[in-house]
């Protein structure tokens, strides 16, 4: 039984969803030593694809069908507008090597997002080289990684990261060649500061942090922790996945940070596309303007007079960790970031924060008595709840969120982060109504009382999803991950494909 | 307040259940000195006023659809069908987030599982992840894959010059901070030479499919030198391409990657592109990046879920071998799509209308006195002219004065590839656009 | 509570080892293949491998978790249990018999004095419980 049939079981032969022209230049001969003699794929119409495609859209949850509250990942509204901008076809058909004359708009555009994103993070030089987060993560360690050996220093060989961080962090920290140094945390969520001291000496490159941090907790030491650490030579990184707390709020630069990254998907509401694309930028202080990863848009020549605009062109810093993706980042996420910036505003973008952060307590206070919440204090633009009660031990967070599915929302975050137990992050974003939120707060409320009453409901669920739980296990024992069969060019019988 | 909905009372409402007067107050942990910084941004607008200022900016722009496009060199001005672009404007596709939890997400991982399928054909190769981030770092991800597989034993890369300089950039920004030597392409060899270079040290060699000239090299039994020699193949393909000739499976590739923009996604100034990444089974496991398998669920209904999961940083952390997470999920969507509507005989007739209309062009300009088209081997869509003027100049001829945009200046990488055009055709290209380029080129010459 | 076999080494990093004479058979302890849950792969070394005490041997890997088998004590992998290449819940339904990973003979028997005997590793898992 299935849902929607495979593109492949839709297939007729002799179908095409396209018209092409015909050839209107003389053929020449085909090398026919080096041609393929199959080509498997589908066969079909227009209307198949369209119905096909809008058929699997409707067995997704996105954004537009619902409240989101994905902690860590701010799903907050896309405006359409966005798209639209995104798609005008000066940005969509321009290609990424024509001169910089016959760009100049695109460049203009870079040039003031670069801008806008150094000054919301008080930093001194942006890139939008990185293609996602977790690429501008990658950029800003080996600029730290660079700005010790520019000075000689070799020793150092760690990077702390606080065992709170996104996975992304310690993997970024071996990707570019360092140890990864797990620091504890405090009672209150912190980090512990004795054992940051205890690990501080001159074989620390930096650390790395998220602010607010994964618990959606502003850290009262952080002043100290950035102390710490640059006294004992290193510098400091700031994770900003949850910069969505923090514009016109805290800037990172003036605070000590030395180095960040954005997340336009998450904080200048870009789609998430399902997975991406994202877009990472980096932003950095003075000491690590020279490292960054290149090229950058700049002013090649300043305008002549005050009608006039400047010649904007690639430049690459100096000392450059280097490319990071062919071209110049994901320009159209970036455009659409741009969208948002400009219809905000600099005010705009700080009532962003105010009512991401007013969002997320309301949500604590409303829960705090059905949920352990463990670290119970104001917050930032998302809350950590534990999902589970002591009283019915059968019951995980896992459980409470394929319940929510049956009241049509999107469950938070689960297991995340890993210092907390059965944990449920819930971050609502500014962009949920009141009524919303008290529709959600009501669910929530609801499957605790279920949970106690009729724990079934809740290990049994979801119920209305177009699937039920599905068998993870299954998967990676039987391994189909394609449903084509594949030609046996050297002689591999065991690697199954599709049983249909 | 654009997108946000509340009212005042609403505020106030919440204040008043959180226990606190203002906004602000929630703020007190933040340390005071530098709470709530000045903002030197400009203020609000509205859509109307946003999109006028957009208007203005694309206007400086020169694009696709004003003029006739000859220059490719990795982004390349291919058809994109409508209903692609129709699908991705599906709001439950486009704001949804990873497939996290499959109930609420089997749009997207049967999406993604049929993009993985339709990869698989097309390369010729068992098993393909959901994307990175592009062409580029798919290179460089597959060496990662390349040098664990040895167990770290073996940290010497052979890459063709002959691959994209800007692909070879960024597999050096990967492995900066690793031991690992990037050797091969300080000048152009053919596979051959490039084969001598192996020894015990060497985990991968790699080579373009076609290479960055636009040439077909003929890799029959490299993969079998660089197998006996204990190294991987990994070969980077231009899917449109790989419609027509012999897949990179079919040749014995480990790895085949590559930059997946042509398949129906826009030029869009350099990205968002799709880093496809297609391997053999022996090596799904050691490969970043998400996977979606078939299983069932427990009504016993066929369904999809991400699958391999533990090789993935938020499980692996540290250990992880790539800290990707977010991938380019929407443009694997756009490739899956653009490839069940061109389909079997639609994806080879956009292959061969690139074939005929390139080597049209090329023969036209190779009657011209002066210039010389280099036919040492096949190419497929991109073809190098020996130039008897600077590619700058003839360039610069060809744009303000007939709106054509001509090819990439070879040069600019390749010191001995001075007044070298490199030249795209594509489906794209009309007749009448090729005419006029070689009318063109003639003219600039003979008026030289 | 998990099942603790008398006669059995066993490591912090809960692997097991079966000693007669010079050869050692090692294993994942139930405790561990319990905290695993479904074990989908397992992935073993070649014959003939020399590792040392501490090293690397392997990887068990449930759906949500994935971790590093290393040897109690050094020595030569003599054979390894190619049944868990197309079977390896049988670590999870015979820990201690059908699902042992590997054999080796010892280079230092020596070493073995440094593991827990079965009654100190009870007491090991009784306090991470």
């Amino acid at each position: 039984m299935a849902l929607e049939p495979l593109i492949y079981e839709l297939s007729s032969p002799g179908r095409c969803g396209v018209h092409l022209p015909g050839l209107d230049v003389p053929a020449s001969e085909l090398p026919a030593a080096l041609l393929r003699t199959e080509l498997d794929l589908p066969e079909v119409s227009e209307v198949d694809v369209i119905r096909h495609y809008l058929r699997l859209s409707q067995l997704n949850y996105g954004i537009d069908k619902g409240f989101y509250p994905l902690g860590s990942c701010t799903m907050k509204y896309n405006p359409k507008v966005n798209e639209d901008a995104a798609r005008l076809p000066g940005f969509a058909a321009l290609h990424p090597l024509l001169d910089i004359e016959d760009a100049q708009g695109a460049l203009m555009l870079m040039y003031h997002t670069q801008e806008w994103l150094a000054e919301l993070s008080g930093m001194k030089g942006v890139s939008l080289q990185p293609a996602a987060g977790a690429q501008g993560e990658f950029a800003g360690i080996l600029m730290i990684r660079k700005y010790h050996l520019s000075r000689g220093d070799t020793k150092r060989t760690r990077i702390l990261v606080p065992n709170s961080a996104h996975g992304t962090n310690p993997a970024t920290v071996s990707m570019a060649g360092y140890e990864a140094v797990e620091l504890p945390s405090d009672e209150n969520g912190d980090v512990d500061l004795d054992a940051l001291l205890a690990a501080c000496d001159d074989t620390v490159a930096g650390m790395m942090i998220t602010v607010p941090s994964t618990l959606g907790l502003f850290e009262a030491r952080l002043p100290d922790v950035i102390k710490a650490v640059h006294d004992c030579g290193g510098l400091m990184y700031m994770d900003g996945a949850n910069m969505n707390a923090m514009m016109g709020v805290l800037k990172p630069g003036e605070l000590g940070f030395d180095v960040m990254h954005y997340n336009l998907h998450k904080t200048f509401s870009t789609p998430h596309g399902g997975g991406g694309p994202g877009s990472g930028p980096v932003a950095v202080n003075e000491k690590l303007l020279p490292f960054l990863p290149g090229p950058i848009v700049g002013i090649l020549e300043d305008a002549g007079s005050l009608d006039d605009v400047p010649l904007f062109g690639w430049v690459m810093p100096e000392q450059s960790i280097g490319r990071l993706k062919a071209f110049h980042g994901n320009f159209g996420i970036i455009v659409r970031a741009f969208t948002y910036m400009r219809m905000n505003g600099g005010s705009g973008l700080h009532d962003v924060s105010r009512y991401a952060v007013l969002n997320a307590n309301y949500v604590r206070t409303a829960l705090r008595d059905h949920y352990v919440v463990p670290h119970d204090r104001t917050c930032g633009h998302e809350v950590v709840l534990e999902g589970h009660w002591k009283d019915v031990p059968g019951i995980h967070a896992l459980d409470i969120s394929k319940r929510l599915m049956d009241y049509n929302f999107h469950p938070p975050t689960n297991y995340f982060p890993l210092i907390v137990p059965e944990a449920l992050m819930i971050e609502p974003t500014e962009t949920e109504s009141k009524e919303t939120l008290d529709a959600f707060i009501e669910a929530m409320k609801n499957i605790a009382r279920e949970a106690h009453e009729n724990p079934e409901l809740l290990l049994e669920a979801p119920h209305i999803t177009p699937v039920g739980r599905v068998d993870d296990v299954l998967a990676a024992k039987q391994l189909v991950l394609c449903c084509v069969p594949i030609p046996d060019w050297a002689g591999s019988p065991e690697f199954k494909t599709s049983t249909d | 307040m654009t997108y946000i909905p509340h009212t005042d009372a609403d505020r106030q409402a919440m204040l008043a259940a959180i226990g606190v007067d203002s906004i602000e107050a929630l703020f007190d942990a933040v340390p005071g000195e530098h709470r709530f910084p000045a903002l030197e941004l400009p203020g609000p607008l509205s859509e109307m006023e946003v999109l006028a200022e957009l208007y203005g900016l694309q206007d400086a722009n020169t694009h696709a659809q004003n003029f006739a496009i000859f220059l490719g060199a990795g982004a390349y001005n291919h058809f994109i069908p409508s209903a692609a672009n129709h699908i991705l404007l599906r709001g439950e596709f486009y704001t949804a987030y990873t497939p996290y939890q499959p109930e609420v997400s089997q749009g997207t991982l049967q999406a993604i599982y049929e993009y993985q399928s339709m990869l698989c054909a097309l390369t010729g190769m068992e098993a393909a992840n959901a994307s990175h981030y592009d062409g580029a770092t798919s290179l460089a991800e597959a060496v990662i894959v390349a040098v664990n597989e040895t167990r770290g034993k073996r940290r010497k890369i052979i890459l063709s010059a002959g691959i994209n300089p800007q692909y070879r950039d960024v597999v050096r920004t990967y492995m900066q901070g690793q031991d690992i030597t990037v050797v091969g392409d300080d000048k152009v060899r053919d596979v051959n030479e490039l084969a001598a270079l192996m020894d015990d040290e060497t985990a991968m060699l790699a080579v373009g499919y076609p290479n960055f000239f636009g040439q077909i090299e003929d890799l029959t039994g490299l993969a079998e030198k660089v197998h006996a020699g204990g190294a991987l193949l990994t070969v980077v393909a231009d899917p449109i391409m790989l419609a027509l000739f012999k897949s990179p499976g079919e040749l014995g590739a480990d790895m085949v990657v590559g930059e997946g923009q042509p398949l129906g996604i826009p030029l869009s100034f350099g990205g968002p592109y799709l880093g496809y990444f297609a391997c053999t089974k022996k090596l799904v496991r050691k490969i970043s990046g998400r996977i979606v398998g078939e299983t069932k669920d427990n009504r016993g209904q066929r369904a999809f879920v991400m699958t391999l999961r533990p090789r993935e940083q938020d499980i692996r952390r540290e250990k992880a071998t790539s800290n990707i997470c977010t991938n380019q999920g929407l443009m694997a969507l756009a490739a899956g799509v653009y490839l069940s509507l061109m389909g079997k005989s639609g994806l080879k007739t956009v292959a061969e209308l690139c074939y005929h209309k390139a080597h049209y062009a090329a023969s036209e300009i190779g009657k011209l006195r002066n210039f010389s088209v280099d036919t040492d081997k096949p190419f497929f869509k991109e073809f190098m002219v020996k130039c008897p003027l600077p590619v700058d100049e003839i360039n610069a001829v060809l744009l303000e004065e007939y709106g054509i945009v001509g090819g990439y200046d070879l040069g600019q990488d390749y010191p001995d590839r001075e007044n070298t055009m490199l030249i795209a055709v594509t489906e794209m290209n009309t007749r009448a656009e090729i005419d006029a380029l070689v009318a063109v080129l003639k003219e600039i010459v003979d008026g030289a | 509570m998990s099942n603790v076999v008398e006669g059995l080494k066993y490591t912090k990093g809960d692997e097991w080892i079966r000693v007669e004479g010079n050869v050692g058979t090692i294993g994942l302890t139930d405790y561990a293949q319990n905290a695993l849950n479904d074990i989908v792969y397992v992935e073993l070394p070649s014959v003939g491998a020399v590792l040392a005490r501490d090293g690397a041997f392997g990887t068990v890997e449930s759906v949500k978790a994935a971790s590093e088998m290393h040897m109690p004590a050094g020595g030569t992998v003599t054979a390894v249990n190619e049944a868990l290449e197309s079977e390896p819940e049988i670590v999870n339904s015979d820990p201690y018999g059908a699902g042992w990973f590997i054999k080796i003979t010892l280079s230092n028997p020596a070493e073995l004095d440094d593991l827990m005997d079965a009654a100190a590793y009870a007491e090991y898992c009784a306090g991470r419980d």
